[in-house]
């Protein structure tokens, strides 16, 4: 350590590679060096907070200079043992100041914006000896054997996978033999293996348990199973060991289709990719009509035993997430909400109807300290209704919120069943007398809803407080965002210009813009 | 295990990693005589050895090689 040429200098490499990201990987005996058994409790202290200031600097100086991700992979804790036991109480130790490192990084990434990969729990899951050679160090200086490298490369991409919203979204169970033992049709509610005082049972409770964690950090829970609808639910509403509830799951798909052809009305009912899919089913015929027949949605081998399943999905990162907000905890909840929404929406005869029912409200509010990272999140996993799919770092937001020439807008929406949430962003720059509109995006629950129109509106005073004539809106064609190319043309606009590639851009004078009558209230708030 | 055996698995490896069909391996053969065979490689070639064989070799080990003679002892003297 010592000399960062890569970073500070502008004619390296690295500055002209421009990354998107930096992985920062401190092997451990470099992290450690002027650490060792004599130091007294005030020179390990110093040594100790030297090093940690320097991974700090080199953070520090990353996002400065490249504006952009930055990771950092924890220290495996691969020195030999001093003391023991009770290595701790050794001040000096290389080994117990690598464990003090990481834990203190951990709290500082937090603080910083810096993701981690923790590299040292992985190891210790897995053994140190599939994940070091002490050997291979001393001949090659590689500190992650050679054998290690593809599970490694998983776990680099799939953390970079994740900020860029790429991970798994939805988590889809079968239901007999996977989350319970036993046929809920053929042995009946009481004949199902689950729960305490049966090996088996606890192992089936275990996928349950862990279902649910995963379903209270944000993902979906949905049900895809060849079975009566109300068998199906009996042991959600009277099994007594049942973990999962009714409330948990967001779509509940019990009948005797194709399961592919359910997946699709899963992803559909959800408005979510079918790339945003895992299934878990037990049998391997099921997993393998949905792979032929589906092959973009994510279908583990499970185990035999549901003992061993939970760490099946978790080591498989499907879900891998970096950032945990108010949305997330309540996503499930959600997305009942808005079945409550479609089934009055059902029975409403007009929309006009259904939208006052709603008793919608918009809240909305230029970009804040507060609302960074529900805003970074949405910007970097929305792929459907996004104009653009620019994606932003929280410092590029940070950018936007300093810059007096430029806009961003975060609006949330309210209705009598609850609250969705933060929902669209717009971030807009003035250009001489217009308003460049690079971002426009929408979280697709609440398509149909007019916010579109009532985001125009907001978009419209803030454009004409800043003394534009006109807005511009670009629209950027990705393999997802079909369902937005007319946007602007549906809003009032004329369309400018239609590239090859079919992008687009088109205008609307500000003069021209009459507002349409949108059924909800709009605050500032 | 055979010798020829040793060998027809010796030259499966170098040439795979150096991607040449045309490498002949024979005793004799080391890093001067292949372009490419650097340091770097040498690990590559060690690590595939080890993993196709099934073996393990210490630090003394391989800082002794030589040329593809003593590779080849050495993975004889592993698999007795």
């Amino acid at each position: 350590m010592g000399n960062w040429q890569e970073l500070t200098d502008p004619a390296s490499a690295l500055y002209g590679f421009a990354p998107d990201a930096v992985l920062f990987c401190f092997d451990a005996r470099h992290l450690t060096r002027g650490m060792n058994a004599a130091l007294s409790v005030a020179e390990a202290d110093r040594q100790h907070d030297a090093a940690r200031e320097e991974v700090l600097a080199c953070w520090r100086l990353a996002k400065e200079r490249f504006r952009c991700a930055v990771l950092h992979q924890t220290a495996m804790q691969l020195l030999p043992a001093v003391m023991g036991n009770n290595e701790h109480r050794l001040a000096g130790s290389p080994r117990h100041a690598l464990r003090a490192l990481n834990a203190e990084l951990r709290a500082a990434a937090d603080a910083e914006g810096v993701d981690i990969l923790a590299l040292d729990e992985r190891a210790a899951q897995e053994g140190y000896a599939a994940w070091h050679d002490p050997a291979l160090w001393m001949r090659s200086k590689q500190e992650i054997t050679p054998l290690a490298a593809p599970v490694y490369g998983d776990l680099v991409v799939r953390l970079l996978a994740s900020r860029q919203g790429l991970s798994r979204k939805c988590l889809v169970l079968d239901l007999d033999n996977t989350i319970w033992g036993g046929v809920v049709g053929d042995d009946g509610m009481e004949g199902l293996i689950l729960g305490q005082g049966n090996a088996l049972g606890e192992g089936f409770a275990a996928v349950q348990s862990y279902a649910k964690e995963l379903s209270r950090r944000g993902v979906i829970l949905a049900v895809c199973s060849k079975n009566d609808e109300a068998n199906a639910w009996e042991p959600f509403d009277r099994h007594p060991e049942m973990i999962l509830q009714r409330s948990d799951v967001a779509c509940f798909m019990a009948n005797w289709r194709d399961k592919a052809a359910n997946l699709r009305d899963i992803a559909a009912d959800l408005n979510i990719g079918l790339d945003s899919l895992v299934f878990l089913d037990d049998n391997p015929a099921e997993r393998e009509a949905v792979r032929r027949e589906l092959p973009m949605v994510a279908v583990p081998e499970p185990p035999e035993d549901p003992a061993l399943v939970p760490y099946c999905l978790a080591d498989a990162g499907y879900f891998e997430g970096v950032a945990l907000t108010d949305e997330d905890r309540g996503r499930t909840r959600e997305y009942q909400s808005n079945r409550a929404r479609a089934e009055l929406a059902a029975s409403s005869t007009d929309m006009v109807g259904y939208w006052r029912s709603l008793e919608m409200q918009m809240l909305w509010r230029p970009f804040d300290r507060i609302g960074l990272q529900r805003v970074v999140q949405l910007i970097n996993k929305t792929n459907q209704f996004n104009l653009t799919t620019k994606r932003y770092s929280e410092d590029e937001v940070l950018a936007v919120m300093a810059d007096p020439s430029a806009f961003g807008l975060q609006l949330r929406l309210l209705d009598k069943f609850g609250d969705n949430g933060t929902i669209a962003i717009v971030i807009g720059k003035m250009q001489q007398d217009e308003v460049f509109l690079g971002t426009w995006l929408m979280s697709c629950r609440v398509l149909g809803r007019q916010v579109e129109a009532a985001t125009l509106k907001l978009v419209v005073e803030n454009a004409r407080r800043m003394g534009a004539r006109r807005l511009i809106g670009e629209y950027r064609l990705s393999s997802k965002n079909g369902m937005v190319k007319n946007h602007y043309e549906k809003l009032g606009f004329t369309t400018l210009s239609v590239s090859e590639t079919g992008d687009s851009k088109a205008m609307l004078e500000l003069h021209e813009y009459e507002p349409r009558d949108v059924y909800m209230e709009i605050n500032e708030g | 295990m055979l010798e020829s055996d040793v060998y027809s698995a010796l030259t499966e490896i170098l040439r795979d990693l150096f991607m040449n069909d045309d490498l002949i391996v024979t005793p004799d053969l080391s890093a001067n005589r292949v372009h490419g065979w650097d340091s770097f490689k040498q690990i590559e070639i060690i690590l595939a050895t080890e993993e196709r064989f099934g073996v393990k070799f210490t630090t003394q080990e391989v800082e002794s090689l030589k040329c593809v003679g003593d590779l080849s002892a050495l993975i004889l003297k592993h698999t007795v």
